[in-house]
């Protein structure tokens, strides 16, 4: 600060969560003793209407040049507070946070901790760095007006379709051959019924035909690199062999092809050529050669597809293409996959043919499936009579498999049993549970309904063995209502198997530079404020890849979702921290040592060989300043100076 | 008196402090020895912070950043990661204990690491006793 600095110091109490363990009377008090301030004062809540006005009132009475706000940690208010100071007249980094709340008063109640002594040293290094602090303006910078959308399920076609909507250009990614995720798999949706491909296929054509949404199926992010507003994405195009737009689905090409291999949509539990079209309503609709199963391409070992198509749609020499894009904000919707039945070796580790998952149910019970909607055991084809569904099968286990509740089980094991009982009237169904969770619109009716079904028993208990003995698979649970085991000879089981994080999400973590949580979901950057930003800003959550959950919180989370891209994608131009590194090029020896360092490619040696930072590209690490051997650079209010200064303040006296 | 250490934790501002914000949110109570200095990532903690912390005064520093490949500014962490060890070979030369300095990755899901990093090492140096310039 050019004139001499004026510090006031405001002491928020957070209700009892800072003033329960810290003396806020005394730290008001204490902080005038400190160099520079001369203004202390403490409030029960400085975020609200009356604190914030304190705060104004005291810049212009006592004619402050720096705020020291103790409070909260400053994600969550220190924008709310420079916003105040901006307000009062000064510029917001005349504003910083102490952190009193999350790093002390909540975390050092009792046990002879001194939560107070270590407020007013926080406070006072805070003093410290807001007096040398530099009144700096944003760096106005431009942006990519593109939308990338990772991940084509629901969550992701409903958060292309309102970036799309709202104007803006979107580039849908999907790794399988065609769009639509699970929820193309299953047969209906609780609580309703609906039959699920019949509200879905619509949403996928409507993707398909936008002007606005280039979709890019079979393909997959590589790289990415930038910040918010410009990112830029590399996109790999894997070949399908199939030109779509000529492909008439005629389905010659799938008659001759003489290789069977395991078909995923139907989750193993039919077959499925090499050459192959997921299903009927697939979007795109083509067929995509799968080479991996193809006899051979190179060299060629097989030509009957191409020799049988009329259209002349199959073309051998179709290579990977990598795509460059450049995007302003990224919406990540890598969906979940479910927790292999090999692990669960109580469960029989996936040796049992008729022990199923839920989602090998749905294909079963979908009408479009391999068994036409017949519910009919994988072994031998018979309509099982017992059938028993086994609830948080690899959830809520911590000792074991995954400790979270996995959310939809509860809904869909109610569906599955109902279906059960529509398709095989007179067949017996069992429900192993542990409670039921039925919290979402109409849910808890639905289950209810269920339970009164005939022939539907709910038992509440553990499930601890299932054997296969003598073609059934008896299944040894405990019913807790009577305190009694259980034992059913059943004709087939189905897990309602966990829901973990597709396997994409790791590596889609590692391009994004995204945090992920101690079960692998995404983190976002609040847990109840901002469930849909990530931490690093341009980077947005849609559908189960950040949590387990249904189709319509998957689609609510998507257009929440599109709704802060298309918010990000809006504006004229996008604010760059101008807190960025700085370089004294009196002493800078041009020894380029920095370059090498900076992960951005923000700094180059300019003509007079000195090193030069680009603003707008520099995200104010500060690795490249601790690295200078002469000194010459510098991160703007985080000098030396002020980071030595705030430790002193710690432990010098 | 028992000797209490003052230490001194410098933590990137995108995984370790916002460690020790959830060990807040999660109320895990952990001793209040450790004041806190947030940079915006741990590539930024120079060599010179650490001298310069002990001449004044303090018993031990704790050094945090993203864990090697969650960096997020790519790769500050890998700097930090050679310059500590670095730092570390000096201080010995200097007749200090190297252990005096720590350094951890904690991500931002990782509250409870972060306390109890902040119990442990509170504890080793308080074992260690005061530093060299600790003059209380």
């Amino acid at each position: 600060m050019t004139s001499r600095p004026r510090v006031g110091v405001f002491v928020c109490h957070c209700g009892e969560n800072i003033a329960g363990s810290v003396d806020v009377e005394r730290l008001a008090e204490d902080v005038l003793a400190l160099d520079s301030v001369v203004f202390g004062t403490n409030y029960e809540y400085m975020c609200s209407d009356p604190g914030q006005n304190t705060i104004k009132d005291a810049i212009t009475d006592e004619d402050l040049n720096g705020v020291v706000v103790a409070a909260c940690s400053p994600s969550m208010h220190e924008e709310t507070f420079r916003e105040v100071v901006e307000e009062a007249g000064l510029n917001r980094f005349r504003c910083e946070i102490a952190n009193i709340r999350e790093q002390c008063s909540w975390v050092h109640r009792g046990n002879g901790y001194k939560p107070t002594e270590k407020a007013l040293k926080i406070i006072k290094g805070a003093v410290e760095k807001v007096k040398r602090n530099l009144p700096l303006e944003p760096v106005e910078m431009d942006h990519s007006n593109k939308c990338l959308v990772i991940g084509g399920g629901i969550s992701g076609i409903q958060a292309a379709l309102d970036v799309a909507e709202a104007g803006k250009e979107v580039i849908l990614v999907e790794k399988e051959p065609t769009i639509g995720g699970h929820m193309a798999q299953l047969s209906e949706t609780f609580p309703t019924l609906d039959c699920s491909q019949c509200i879905l296929t619509p949403k996928m054509v409507q993707v398909d035909r936008h002007p606005n949404i280039e979709l890019m199926v079979y393909s997959e992010v590589k790289n990415v690199s930038g910040f918010i507003g410009n990112y830029k994405v590399t996109i790999e195009k894997k070949p399908t062999y199939v030109d779509p737009d000529a492909c008439n689905l005629c389905g010659d090409c799938v008659e001759v092809c003489p290789v069977e291999v395991e078909d995923e949509f139907n989750e193993g539990l039919s077959t499925r050529k090499a050459i192959h079209i997921p299903f009927s309503q697939a979007i795109p609709s083509s067929y995509t050669l799968d080479e991996d199963a193809c006899l051979g391409l190179n060299p060629l070992c097989c030509t009957e597809c191409s020799a049988a198509c009329d259209a002349d749609a199959v073309n051998y020499d179709q290579q990977p293409e990598f795509v460059e894009e450049e995007v302003g904000a990224i919406i990540v919707a890598t969906g979940y996959d479910l927790y292999e039945i090999a692990n669960m070796g109580e469960y029989g580790a996936g040796k049992y043919e008729n022990v199923i998952d839920g989602l090998q149910f749905e294909r079963m019970l979908s009408a479009t499936g391999p068994t036409r909607g017949e519910i009919r055991r994988p072994s031998d084809g018979k309509v099982p009579k017992d059938i028993v569904f086994i609830q948080c099968s690899g959830s809520r286990d911590p000792e074991n498999h995954n400790s979270y509740c996995s959310k939809i089980c509860c809904m869909y094991t109610a569906k599955h049993a109902l279906l059960y009982k529509e398709s095989v009237p007179d067949g017996n169904a069992y429900v192993f549970y542990i409670d039921i969770r039925a919290g979402g619109k109409e849910y808890e009716e639905f289950v209810q309904k269920v339970q009164e079904e005939e022939r539907v028993l709910y038992l509440k208990g553990k499930v601890s063995k299932l054997e296969e003995i003598e073609g059934k698979i008896q299944v040894q649970g405990v019913d807790q209502t009577i305190g009694e085991k259980v034992e059913i000879d059943a004709d087939l089981v189905v897990l309602a198997q966990s829901i973990v994080p597709s396997r994409e999400a790791e590596e889609t973590s590692k391009q994004l530079n995204l945090n992920l949580g101690p079960n692998g979901f995404y983190k976002e950057a609040h847990p109840k404020l901002r469930p849909v930003e990530s931490l690093g800003g341009g980077v947005f959550f849609a559908g189960a890849g950040q949590a387990p959950k249904d189709i319509p919180d998957s689609v609510s989370q998507g257009s929440g979702a599109a709704a802060k891209a298309i918010d990000l994608l809006a504006q004229p131009t996008l604010s760059h921290d101008p807190q960025v590194a700085e370089i004294d090029d009196e002493h800078c020896s041009g020894c380029g040592l920095c370059i090498g360092q900076c992960p951005y490619g923000a700094l180059e040696l300019n003509q007079r060989d000195v090193a030069e930072v680009n603003e707008i590209l520099c995200e104010g690490c500060g690795t490249c300043v601790s690295g200078c051997p002469s000194n010459s650079l510098s991160l703007k209010n985080l000098t030396d100076e002020q980071v030595n200064n705030m430790v002193k303040a710690y432990v010098g006296d | 008196m028992d000797f209490e250490p003052k230490l001194v934790g410098f933590l990137c501002k995108w995984c370790s402090s916002a460690g020790a914000d959830l060990a807040g949110v999660s109320r895990r109570q952990y001793p209040s020895n450790l004041i806190p200095v947030t940079v915006n990532c741990s590539g930024r903690i120079d060599a010179n912070f650490i001298m310069e912390a002990f001449k004044d005064g303090a018993d031990g520093l704790l050094i945090s950043g993203c864990h090697p490949g969650d960096c997020h500014y790519t790769s500050g962490n890998y700097k930090t990661w050679r310059r500590v060890a670095l730092v570390k070979h000096v201080l010995k030369q200097f007749g200090l204990n190297p252990d005096r300095v720590r350094l951890e990755w904690i991500s931002a899901t990782e509250g409870d690491k972060f306390a109890s990093v902040v119990e442990d090492f509170t504890n080793e140096i308080r074992e260690l006793g005061p530093g060299p310039f600790n003059n209380e």
